[in-house]
């Protein structure tokens, strides 16, 4: 493949603009924060990353937010990944692989199902603003 | 201890991202057998009492995480450089920022394997924060080196935004063609 060019990116970007405009939203204001931590990356949160990236990609989902955090304080079941989806309450994933992260697009951004054997709550107060109000 | 040589580099990074740093600059070089990471910031820093103790597990400056006792990233990283037989350096002022190298000798038997460069490069250029990062990959050999450089604000820039996935896919793929056509790219001196 010839190198892509930062003029080729940026058309790239604008054609990808013009086709969610077209498309019904179902990523919309849907955000999925994966933990990154001296744990998470120890435990495959790159891998997590990835999945989620190309699983999204398979479904032409091309809005959902997509960051990073620190370690969540649930090192014991890392990967973990909080998902904040509307009409949904926010919840931690945990023990993530490529497997689970396409059932929690499928079941919880798509069908707003919880996946429920993977839930762990809310990370530990110790490292999340306002004692976990927000 | 971390499964990849470039999840020890997301790691140390996150440090940086950590101490308030405006400018993180992460080199990536390859010579031969030899694989030689350079990580610079210009955040806080640390004084000679806290880089003395900062290899120590069972140091931690107990701010993220107000009842936990270890600290695991760096003494993670020293323990795999003496192990694969690399060099490892930190250099650190208050104030000024803070450096760390590292090599890796990538035919010992026991050298973690590279890892997914293309992702972990990704990953740097979108961790949250209104900091400045550029990622330099070289490949060295004898006097010719090759390689490209790429800034998370070139990337905002070109991209809008890097935070969607729709963003994020497109950004991997400039990235995996920067890697695939390394090679062409001649860097003069």
């Amino acid at each position: 493949m010839a190198k892509m060019t930062l003029e080729e990116l940026r058309k790239l970007r604008d054609t990808k603009k013009n086709e969610i405009k077209k498309r019904d939203l179902s990523g919309r204001d849907t955000q999925i924060v994966i933990g990154m931590g001296t744990c998470g990356i120890a435990a495959g949160g790159k891998i997590v990353l990835d999945a989620f990236l190309s699983e999204l990609e398979l479904r032409k989902i091309d809005n959902v937010i997509v960051t990073q955090t620190g370690c969540m304080g649930l090192c014991y079941v890392e990967p973990t990944v909080e998902v904040i989806a509307p009409d949904m309450p926010p919840v931690i994933y945990g023990k993530v692989d490529a497997s689970v992260v396409k059932r929690i697009i499928d079941e919880h951004v798509v069908g707003k199902q919880m996946v429920s054997d993977h839930v762990f709550d809310r990370p530990s107060a110790d490292i999340i603003k306002d004692g976990g109000k927000r | 201890m971390h499964a990849t040589l470039c999840d020890f580099v997301s790691d140390i990074v996150q440090n940086s991202i950590e101490a308030n740093s405006r400018l993180i600059e992460v080199d990536v070089e390859e010579n031969g057998n030899k694989m030689r990471f350079t990580i610079t910031d210009d955040g806080k820093g640390m004084d000679e009492h806290t880089l003395n103790v900062v290899l120590d597990p069972f140091y931690t400056d107990g701010i993220k995480h107000k009842s936990r006792t270890v600290g695991l990233g760096l003494p993670f990283l020293k323990q795999t450089v003496d192990a694969v037989g690399g060099d490892f350096s930190i250099e650190s002022e208050v104030g000024e920022g803070t450096t760390v190298k590292c090599s890796f000798l990538t035919d010992h038997i026991d050298c973690p394997p590279l890892g997914d460069l293309v992702t972990t490069i990704m990953m740097l250029l979108t961790y949250p924060g209104k900091h400045e990062l550029v990622v330099t990959h070289t490949i060295r050999n004898g006097a010719r080196r090759q390689g490209y450089s790429v800034a998370k604000s070139e990337m905002l820039e070109a991209l809008g935004e890097v935070e969607t996935s729709g963003s994020l896919m497109l950004l991997k793929k400039y990235l995996q063609s920067q890697e695939d056509s390394i090679e062409d790219n001649e860097i003069h001196a």
